[in-house]
């Protein structure tokens, strides 16, 4: 169970002007000015929920995850993880939860990843007979096989984020924290690692909480959404609750003989038009797609259409706009 | 301690993977000592004494610095690393382990080639104490003994300062090096000799001469005080700020995460 109520978190960044007077006049006094990285963030989380944690860059993703794992203190403001605070018990916390940081290797480069495997289970304090069974579990899992006797610097990326994802679960965390998880991985890379979690989470009901920027790891794998922007919680609910508010529609393409181009009418915005080529989003609250397909092949003469539902990218973009952020 | 010796295993593992690398390594930490070794050596063979100590006198005070620094460097490199832990996320990456944080740091690096400089060290005790005219009693032997372990540890104090000063700034540390690596170099000769204002700061502010001149002058026969025989586990006591800086830095670290 994770609770979250009303974190705040403050920086000071010392700012400084371009230029060398600037410059000088920043070493004598120094501008401070001061970002809400965090402001009342507020969430639960229960046991076994698989959670999206989406916001653009510097919404305050990776601050929420650092109060979580106890890397950061807040300003003010509770969280209490499996009935411990982070800050204050480290080391009895951390036992408990597992971190991938997408961007960031807990593996030797230079050492097989077997090795590292061994190390981290000293570091855990692992039983001998439970990390082999689980290391085996996820040799399978993820097809680590021969990967474990590769130094990490000879992995591929996609390769290199599995023997990541196993490293982080050897000591069988009960809360997962994954930020950005499948960054910079191809198609099947990124199949490899959602399939997984997703086993992860349903056999063995732990915790998950990621981060990312691709919307197929969300409509994939996330149960539930929470979108920070600026620092504070704005949505928090299904993919339905995001689609609600992101407004869902279609859009068109169509392609059609003549010069004179359409005019679409109300209930649809134009994406893209270019010469014999319309594209549109239609709001099917107002207008359905029969009435604007009726509406444009009234105007000219339309060859061909193409329909497309609006995809979690765009809603999310859509979102973004909405909220400012 | 176990796991140190993962840690330590885990290390052998990554160097040795760069065999021509590591040997070359040693044998230039080996090497580099040396030329210390002959500076001293030539100084002497123009002047007999330097504020009176003689040359085997001055070549065990030498091989004392030496052990001490390259005992604290070999094994607390980790802290010398500090701010590229702090400046990559590896130390963030420390804070979600559990284990102490000190431990973490000090095994993040282990740099073996530096027992190139044991090994070094080793030979110019093996050259200097019988040379030195000290008759090796008991309590000489264990005066000698305080001086290497203390030293060690007030080195590695010395690193700790060097490492929770990172938490605040990241840049100009190299002053530090003043009173490390400078410490070691100065070392060399008894601080006697670089004035009395010098020993003093060395004796009240940094204690590095309470591991140094005031031993060496009980291990030369110089003074019989105890208390001289004894200094070397005065200057511990500078180990309580060093981790209180510490403890204050991690602190300031967890509030801004910079």
């Amino acid at each position: 169970m994770i609770e979250l109520n009303g974190i705040c978190k403050q920086f000071r960044v010392a700012r400084r002007g371009a230029g060398l007077s600037r410059a000088v006049r920043a070493f004598v006094r120094r501008d401070h000015q001061v970002i809400h990285a965090l402001t009342d963030v507020t969430f639960a989380i229960p046991d076994g929920q698989m959670v999206g944690y989406i916001g653009p860059n510097g919404a305050g993703k990776s601050t929420t995850i650092k109060v979580m794992c106890g890397v950061l203190t807040p300003d003010s403001g509770t969280c209490v993880i499996d009935g411990r605070v982070p800050w204050l018990e480290r080391v009895a916390h951390v036992q408990h939860i597992g971190a991938v940081f997408g961007q960031r290797s807990q593996l030797w480069w230079d050492v097989p990843v077997g090795d590292s495997m061994e190390l981290i289970r000293d570091i855990y304090r692992v039983d001998k007979a439970d990390f082999r069974a689980r290391l085996s579990e996820l040799t399978e899992l993820l097809q680590l096989g021969d990967l474990l006797a590769t130094p990490a610097r000879s992995l591929s990326l996609g390769q290199r984020m599995r023997c990541e994802l196993a490293a982080s679960l050897l000591h069988a965390p009960r809360i997962l924290f994954l930020d950005e998880p499948t960054i910079g991985l191809d198609a099947v890379s990124k199949l490899a690692v959602r399939g997984f979690i997703k086993r992860l989470n349903q056999e063995r009901g732990t915790t998950v909480l990621l981060t990312t920027h691709d919307m197929q790891d969300i409509e994939a794998l996330a149960q539930r959404i929470l979108l920070i922007g600026k620092g504070r919680i704005l949505l928090d609910g299904g993919m339905a609750d995001l689609k609600a508010h992101a407004g869902t529609g279609k859009t068109l393409t169509f392609t059609y003989a003549g010069d004179s181009a359409p005019l679409p009418g109300h209930g649809m915005t134009v994406r893209e038009q270019t010469a014999g080529r319309l594209t549109v989003a239609v709001d099917t609250d107002t207008l359905n797609v029969s009435q604007a397909i009726t509406q444009i092949s009234a105007q000219v003469e339309v060859t061909d259409i193409e329909m497309a539902s609006v995809s979690a990218e765009e809603m999310v973009a859509s979102l973004y706009q909405a909220y400012q952020i | 301690m176990r796991l140190y010796f993962s840690y330590f295993s885990m290390h052998m593992k990554s160097q040795m993977q760069y065999k021509g690398n590591f040997v070359m390594l040693f044998v230039g930490q080996f090497l580099v000592a040396f030329a210390a070794v002959i500076s001293i050596a030539f100084l002497f063979a123009r002047f007999n004494q330097v504020d009176g100590f003689t040359f085997s006198e001055v070549l065990l005070c030498y091989a004392v610095m030496l052990m001490a620094f390259t005992l604290a460097e070999t094994f607390g490199r980790g802290f010398d690393r500090f701010p590229v832990m702090i400046g990559n996320g590896e130390f963030d990456r420390a804070l979600v382990r559990p284990r102490g944080l000190i431990f973490q740091v000090l095994v993040s690096q282990m740099d073996l080639t530096r027992l190139g400089r044991v090994v070094q060290a080793l030979l110019v005790f093996a050259y200097a104490l019988p040379t030195s005219g000290v008759a090796w009693t008991p309590d000489k032997v264990l005066t000698l003994a305080l001086m290497v372990i203390c030293g060690a540890l007030l080195f590695f104090a010395l690193f700790v300062v060097y490492a929770a000063l990172s938490f605040f700034t990241l840049e100009g540390l190299e002053f530090m090096n003043i009173l490390t690596d400078g410490g070691r170099e100065f070392g060399s000769y008894p601080f006697s000799i670089y004035g009395n204002d010098i020993l003093r700061f060395l004796t009240y502010v940094i204690p590095l001469a309470l591991v140094q001149f005031y031993p060496l002058l009980y291990l030369t026969g110089r003074s019989t005080s105890p208390l001289h025989m004894f200094t070397p586990v005065i200057s511990l006591l500078f180990l309580f700020p060093a981790y209180g800086l510490w403890r204050f830095g991690l602190r300031k670290y967890k509030s801004t995460g910079s």
